[in-house]
C-alpha cells in the first residue's frame, strides 16, 4: 500500500501563513500533505500542540514562524528557537526520528520558499516512513 | 452506615511499597479506620486472599485502595477485580495516577529490561541466567506466572477510576483527610483528583520569584543555591511551575527542587511539554548555537520532566525499533 504522509504546520498569522498565501495566489505548485493550522506568533506553538499532533496521527509536524527580528510580537519566536531543542530532545528519547519535526523561518514575501520547504519536508517523512504511534499504542492494547 | 462496617482493600501494583507506608504513616488514624470498617485486604500490612475477594458480591466493598502502576497480568487482574467488587475506586499515588517511577521503563523496551535484570545482571551466576516466561513445563507440571507486560499503564489505562491521589507518595496529612471525606460521603464529582489544590506549586512556593533569565544550568550539587530566590531563576532545573500544588512544597523549601511527583496542574494535558515551554522561555540567548550549549546543561531533561509521569503523557512510551 502506497503511504502518503500526514503533516501538520502550524505557522504564524503574519510571516510564514501569510508567504504560505503567496504561494497559493502566485499558483506555486506544493505536495498537497499538509494540514496548515494558523496561530497568531510562533510563541502560541506550545510543545504540548506538536506532541498531540503526533499523537493524534500526524506523520511530521511543521512550525513555520518569522525571520528572527522579524516577530510581529518583537520577540515571540525566540520562544520557539529556545523550546526547538528541548522538543527534538524529547522526541529522541521518545525513539521518535527528530526530523519528523521541523522549524523554518518563512516570511511573508517568501511564497516560493514555503513551497520548497513543504516539498522537501514532504519528501523526508515519506522517506522516513508512518509514524509509528498509533500502530505501537493499538498493539498495547491488544496484548491485554 | 452506622450499623455496618465499612468495608475497605487496598493494593499494591508496581509500587515500591511507599504508598503503603503512607498510609501506615498516618499513624493512629489508620487504627481507627481499623476501628470503623474491615480491611478485606492489604498485601503489605494484613491478611488476604485473592480468593476472598473473588468470591464476593459485586459492589460488596465500600472502597477500594489502589496503588502502583500496571506492569504485569495479575496487576490488571486485580484492578479488574477490585473495580468490580468496590464501589469507589481510587487511584493513590503517583504510580497510580501517571505510572510513577515504575513508568519511567517506558522510555526503554520489555526486552531490555528483561535482558538487564536477567541475562546481563552481573549478580547472577553464569548458567542461572533465564529470563522468566509466563508458562513453564517442570517435571511434567505447568508452572504459571503473571504476564510481564510490554510497558507500564497507569490504573485508568485499564479500568474506570473514581478519585486520584497523586503524590510519591502522598503526604499524610492529605491522605488522613481525603479518606475521611471518603468515609463520610462528602465527595467531589467523579474523577476528580482530591488530597491536592488547583494550582501550581510554584504559587505556594515561598522562594522570592523575580524575572527568570538563565544563561547556564546547574546539577543541584554543582551550586550552592541561594535558600530564599526560587531554584529555577538560578538555574536549578524544578518543576514548580508543571506541577500540582498540594505536597505542602515539600522539596523546594527543603533545598532541593520539585521533581513533579504531584502530576499537572488543571488544565495541562502534558506535564514534559509544559515543563520544556517553561524552561526554554526563561532561556537568556537570541543565538540557536548558545541556546543549544545552554540547553545541553539539562542531560537528562526527559527522564526529569516525565520522571512520574510517561505513561500519562501524551506519547505514553517509547517507539524505538
Ligand atoms: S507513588 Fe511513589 S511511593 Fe507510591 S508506590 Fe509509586 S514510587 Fe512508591
Ligand atoms: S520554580 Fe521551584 S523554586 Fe521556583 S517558585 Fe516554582 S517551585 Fe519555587
Ligand atoms: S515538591 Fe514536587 S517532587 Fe517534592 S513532594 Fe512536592 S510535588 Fe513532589
Ligand atoms: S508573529 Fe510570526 S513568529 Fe511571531
Amino acid at each position: 500500500m502506497s503511504y502518503e504522509p500526514k503533516i501538520v504546520g502550524f505557522l504564524c498569522n503574519w510571516c510564514s501563513y501569510t508567504g504560505a498565501d503567496l504561494a497559493g495566489t502566485s499558483r506555486v505548485h506544493y505536495a498537497p500533505n499538509i494540514r496548515i493550522i494558523r496561530v497568531m506568533c510562533s510563541a502560541r506553538i506550545d510543545p504540548t500542540f506538536v506532541l498531540k499532533a503526533l499523537r493524534e496521527g500526524a506523520d511530521g509536524v511543521l512550525i513555520c514562524g518569522c525571520h528572527p527580528g522579524d516577530c510581529h510580537y518583537s520577540e515571540g519566536n525566540y520562544k520557539m528557537m529556545r523550546r526547538y531543542p528541548l522538543l527534538k530532545k524529547m522526541l529522541t528519547d521518545f525513539g521518535i526520528e527528530p526530523a519528523r519535526v521541523r522549524l523554518e523561518w518563512v516570511s511573508a514575501s517568501e511564497g516560493q520558499r514555503f513551497a520548497e520547504v513543504v516539498n522537501d519536508m514532504t519528501q523526508r517523512v515519506r522517506e522516513l516512513g508512518p509514524s509509528p504511534i498509533q500502530q505501537t499504542l493499538a498493539q498495547d492494547m491488544a496484548e491485554r | 452506615m452506622a450499623d455496618k462496617k465499612l468495608q475497605i482493600a487496598l493494593y499494591w501494583g508496581a509500587a515500591c511499597g511507599g504508598c503503603d507506608v503512607a498510609v501506615l504513616d498516618t499513624n493512629e488514624f489508620i487504627l481507627d479506620v481499623a476501628a470503623v470498617a474491615d480491611i478485606r485486604l492489604w498485601p503489605i500490612a494484613a491478611d488476604g486472599k485473592y480468593k476472598d475477594i473473588e468470591a464476593m458480591a459485586d459492589g460488596e466493598l465500600d472502597l477500594a485502595i489502589f496503588n502502583g502502576g500496571v506492569r504485569n497480568s495479575e496487576n490488571e487482574h486485580i484492578a479488574h477485580l477490585l473495580r468490580q467488587k468496590s464501589k469507589l475506586l481510587v487511584a493513590f499515588g503517583s504510580c497510580a495516577y501517571m505510572g510513577g517511577i515504575p513508568g519511567l521503563a517506558n522510555l526503554t523496551s520489555r526486552e531490555k529490561i528483561l535482558e538487564t535484570a536477567y541475562r546481563r545482571n552481573p549478580s547472577i551466576e553464569w548458567g542461572n541466567r533465564v529470563v522468566p516466561q509466563p508458562e513453564t513445563k517442570l517435571n511434567g507440571k505447568e508452572l504459571e506466572i503473571p504476564k510481564f507486560y510490554r510497558r507500564v499503564y497507569k490504573l485508568d489505562q485499564v479500568v474506570d477510576v473514581d478519585y486520584y491521589i497523586p503524590g510519591c507518595p502522598p503526604q499524610p496529612d492529605r491522605v488522613r483527610e481525603t479518606l475521611l471525606a471518603i468515609v463520610k460521603g462528602e465527595l467531589p464529582p467523579k474523577g476528580s483528583v482530591v488530597g491536592a489544590f488547583d494550582h501550581a506549586l510554584c504559587e505556594d512556593c515561598p522562594r522570592t520569584k523575580n524575572e527568570k533569565k538563565v544563561k547556564k544550568f546547574y546539577r543541584p550539587w554543582e551550586i550552592k543555591a541561594d535558600p530564599d530566590t526560587c531554584l529555577l531563576e538560578q538555574g536549578v532545573l524544578c518543576c514548580g511551575v508543571a506541577t500540582r500544588s498540594g505536597c505542602g512544597v515539600r522539596c523546594p523549601t527543603s533545598g532541593i527542587p520539585c521533581r513533579g511527583c504531584y502530576g499537572p496542574p488543571p488544565g495541562v494535558t502534558d506535564q514534559g511539554a509544559k515543563l520544556a515551554s517553561a524552561v526554554a522561555s526563561i532561556v537568556d540567548s537570541k543565538d540557536p548555537n548558545e541556546i543549544e550549549e545552554i540547553l545541553a546543561g539539562l542531560p537528562d531533561f526527559t527522564s526529569f520532566a516525565y520522571r512520574y509521569g510517561v505513561a500519562a503523557s501524551l506519547l505514553q512510551r517509547s517507539y524505538r525499533q
